[in-house]
């Protein structure tokens, strides 16, 4: 069980360090579900299997899904790789690196100067929660539940058009993106003529 | 947290937000553990909730930014009308 946290973690961290540093939506995208995966992994490994397959169907399976979604729209092509290399320069990064750095270290003295609790071997049943979820928290899940509704129909709103303006659209879309990639279902064209989803 | 600040392709910025709310939310199971608490995994779950309602606004407006800009660098959305 230890090996698996570790093992987990490790990929975790890398699979996320990996991410943030692709020049591709999409890869940085697919390095973050790997991330979510193994994240959902340690919470098993943590005693919270609950929680391990709640990370895995909700963040992993619908949010990773959603951004999935939006990349894929968007249809952005080679040239973005291109425009995201330009921006992102050596030089950019060392400010917030070492702030992190900073923000690391002082993290792992605290660690590592704790009294070293055991890993508890103890899991924390889903019946525990669902307990505490109808008992002591029952106002949370109620608030939890008029974001979602507030979530969902601001998504809605911002997402609406007109149908007529939608069909256009669509149909104009179409063309450009065919004549992007040059009538080539796989790949994606050198986003030269993409323009709105 | 590094990732939010390098980048300024505002997708990336969402996905930088995502791993730190999922780094929290890491924190709390882990206390929630430490103490045999069913408090880390309620909290969690609330975490989860909120950074689905969030992904799912932030990325409308990733879609309208796009439409308007048609650039998804977060720089070019430096002027307010009005």
């Amino acid at each position: 069980m230890q090996f698996a946290f570790y093992i987990a973690g490790g990929v975790a961290v890398v699979a996320t360090l990996l991410a943030i540093t692709r020049l591709s939506a999409v890869h940085a995208l697919l390095y973050l579900a790997v991330s979510l995966v193994a994240a959902g992994v340690v919470f098993y490994t943590l005693g919270a299997p609950f929680v391990a397959a709640l990370e895995l169907v909700v963040y992993a399976g619908a949010i990773m899904v959603l951004f999935v979604f939006v990349v894929m729209m968007l249809n952005l092509g080679s040239r973005a790789t291109e425009a995201e290399r330009a921006l992102v320069t050596r030089g950019a990064w060392t400010g917030p690196l070492a702030l992190a750095i900073v923000l690391l270290a002082e993290m792992a003295y605290l660690a590592l100067r704790a009294k070293t609790g055991a890993h508890s071997g103890t899991m924390v049943e889903p019946k525990q929660v669902a307990l505490a979820l109808y008992g002591p928290y029952a106002l949370g899940v109620e608030l939890a539940s008029m974001l979602l509704l507030a979530g969902l129909v601001a998504a809605y709103h911002l997402g609406w058009r007109r149908r007529s303006e939608m069909e256009k659209e669509d149909a104009v879309n179409t063309d450009r993106t065919r004549a992007d990639s040059g009538r080539d279902p796989v790949h994606a064209g050198d986003g030269r003529l993409a323009r709105t989803p | 947290m590094v990732g939010l600040l390098v980048r300024r392709n505002v997708v990336f910025q969402l996905m930088s937000i995502e791993i730190m709310l999922n780094a929290a939310g890491l924190a709390f199971i882990v206390a929630g553990a430490r103490w045999s608490q069913a408090d880390g995994q309620v909290m969690f779950l609330f975490i989860l909730a909120m950074a689905a309602a969030e992904v799912s606004v932030g990325l409308a407006l990733v879609l309208l930014l796009y439409r308007t800009l048609h650039s998804l660098d977060s720089d070019r959305a430096s002027s307010m009308k009005g």
